[in-house]
């Protein structure tokens, strides 16, 4: 316990057009990690390195106690790795892939496996090129999850799905969670997904890490206030503060290190906090990859 | 021996629900689905509660959330939380009672807040009161 499961130390990757720059990312075990970031952020890139089916041009990346990519033979018999581009063989039944897998993988759980399939709703003997989007996608992590790995990749698993599919599978992988030495790693680019299975989130724009840290230390650091502004009053700059909207005597700030005295400096400032509002991933994740780019290209 | 937890989980939700619609954090959520536990008193006094990573799988939530909203409601009293043997309702005598006092004097101040902004004085929100009070006796006789 309180191990890492994984951890990544300027971990660098150049292609063409992208460069995965210097990201850093520590995994305790026995937590959940959402990973998002908007469409070609690096979070595909990032979770193949740490899987080792990229290599890194530099930086160290250690998974499970192994390096990788060396280790990484070594390292996937405790891995389970699901991702949209993974094939099943199209002419084959789902209980053909379970068989397969569990003569692979000692630690198959059959009970759990039967369980799994009755909870997806899949039918053992139907074949895969049968199945829709959802059915596969399914399927493909009813294979990894009752193999009981220790460590959970999963790569966008929500993406494309029906609700009731979506809802089926985050509840899966909470339910992963009731095991303490389990740990899931999943990207996704649905906010709401993260917001309410992981742990710790961590963002990712253009290549870098932007955040990485306890959910709900991150969700209560931002805030927004909403302030009347009398005539003549000039809002003061406010540390922690990222953004201010002003339109006529309404007033808009974001705050990323939100403390109450910042609520007391505005009313000092003549202004008049209507009221102090959470925001929810989503609205913080427009908000942090705005500034985070502006503060790129300042 | 996991593998029988597996299916029990699924089929226990812990009696809370989280709404997407609510616009809290979803550890306050938490917290007050536990108080309301405790106060119509499904949840009595010095009764142990489910672990954190417990309920978390029980509601499909992080663990973490489940943790904030256990540390919170432990800062109030409501739990104790035991190194080891887990957390438990408080044994304060008549604890689901003054958690409903505590509701009635949120909405209170609430209605007391509003007054305010519509100008309205004391005198006018008790008389308001009375006749809500009315109101909603002569509801209940019909």
């Amino acid at each position: 316990m309180n191990g890492l499961a994984a951890e990544l130390n300027a971990v660098s990757k150049r292609y063409r057009y992208f460069l995965l720059d210097k990201v850093s990312l520590k995994l305790p075990e026995g937590q959940i990690m959402g990973l998002i970031g908007a469409n070609g952020a690096g979070k595909s890139t990032t979770i193949r390195i740490l899987m080792g089916l990229v290599h890194q041009d530099s930086g160290e990346v250690r998974v499970l106690g192994h390096r990788m990519p060396a280790g990484q033979i070594a390292a996937k018999r405790d891995i389970g790795f699901a991702s949209e581009d993974m094939r099943l063989y199209d002419s084959m039944t789902l209980g053909w892939h379970m068989n397969f897998i569990r003569s692979i993988y000692p630690a198959w759980d059959a009970a759990y496996a039967q369980a799994l399939l009755k909870r997806f709703s899949l039918c053992a003997d139907q074949k895969i090129k049968g199945l829709s989007h959802g059915q596969r996608v399914k399927s493909t992590l009813l294979l990894v999850l009752a193999r009981k790995p220790k460590l959970l990749v999963l790569d966008e698993p929500t993406t494309g799905l029906d609700p009731v599919a979506r809802h089926e599978i985050l509840r899966e992988l909470t339910n992963v969670m009731a095991d303490e030495n389990r740990t899931i790693l999943f990207s996704s680019h649905n906010t709401q997904d993260v917001e309410q299975i992981s742990d710790v989130i961590t963002f990712i724009d253009r290549g870098r890490i932007i955040d990485s840290m306890d959910k709900e230390i991150y969700l209560d650091r931002w805030r927004r206030l909403r302030l009347e502004v009398p005539l003549g009053t000039q809002l003061p700059a406010l540390p922690g503060v990222i953004d201010v909207q002003q339109q006529g005597r309404l007033a808009v700030a974001t705050a990323n290190a939100f403390v109450p005295d910042l609520a007391n400096a505005y009313e000092n400032s003549g202004a008049r906090v209507q009221c102090i509002q959470n925001m929810t991933l989503e609205e913080i994740f427009v908000a942090n990859v705005e500034h985070s780019r502006e503060e790129v290209e300042a | 021996m996991l593998d029988t937890e597996y299916t029990e989980y699924t089929q226990m939700h812990g009696g809370l629900t989280l709404s997407q619609s609510d616009k809290r954090p979803m550890y306050l959520q938490i917290m007050e689905q536990i108080k309301m536990q405790i106060t119509v008193g499904d949840w009595k006094e010095g009764q142990p509660i489910p672990s954190i990573r417990q309920l978390a799988v029980d509601i499909g939530v992080s663990v973490i959330t489940v943790k904030r909203a256990y540390q919170e409601l432990e800062r109030e009293g409501i739990i104790v939380t035991q190194q080891g043997k887990g957390s438990h309702v408080s044994t304060i005598p008549g604890l689901g009672a003054s958690l409903r006092e505590q509701e009635l004097q949120q909405h209170l101040e609430n209605a007391m807040r509003v007054a305010a902004q519509l100008g309205m004085r004391p005198k006018e929100v008790e008389k308001r009161l009375r006749d809500a009070g009315e109101r909603l006796a002569e509801k209940e006789t019909v």
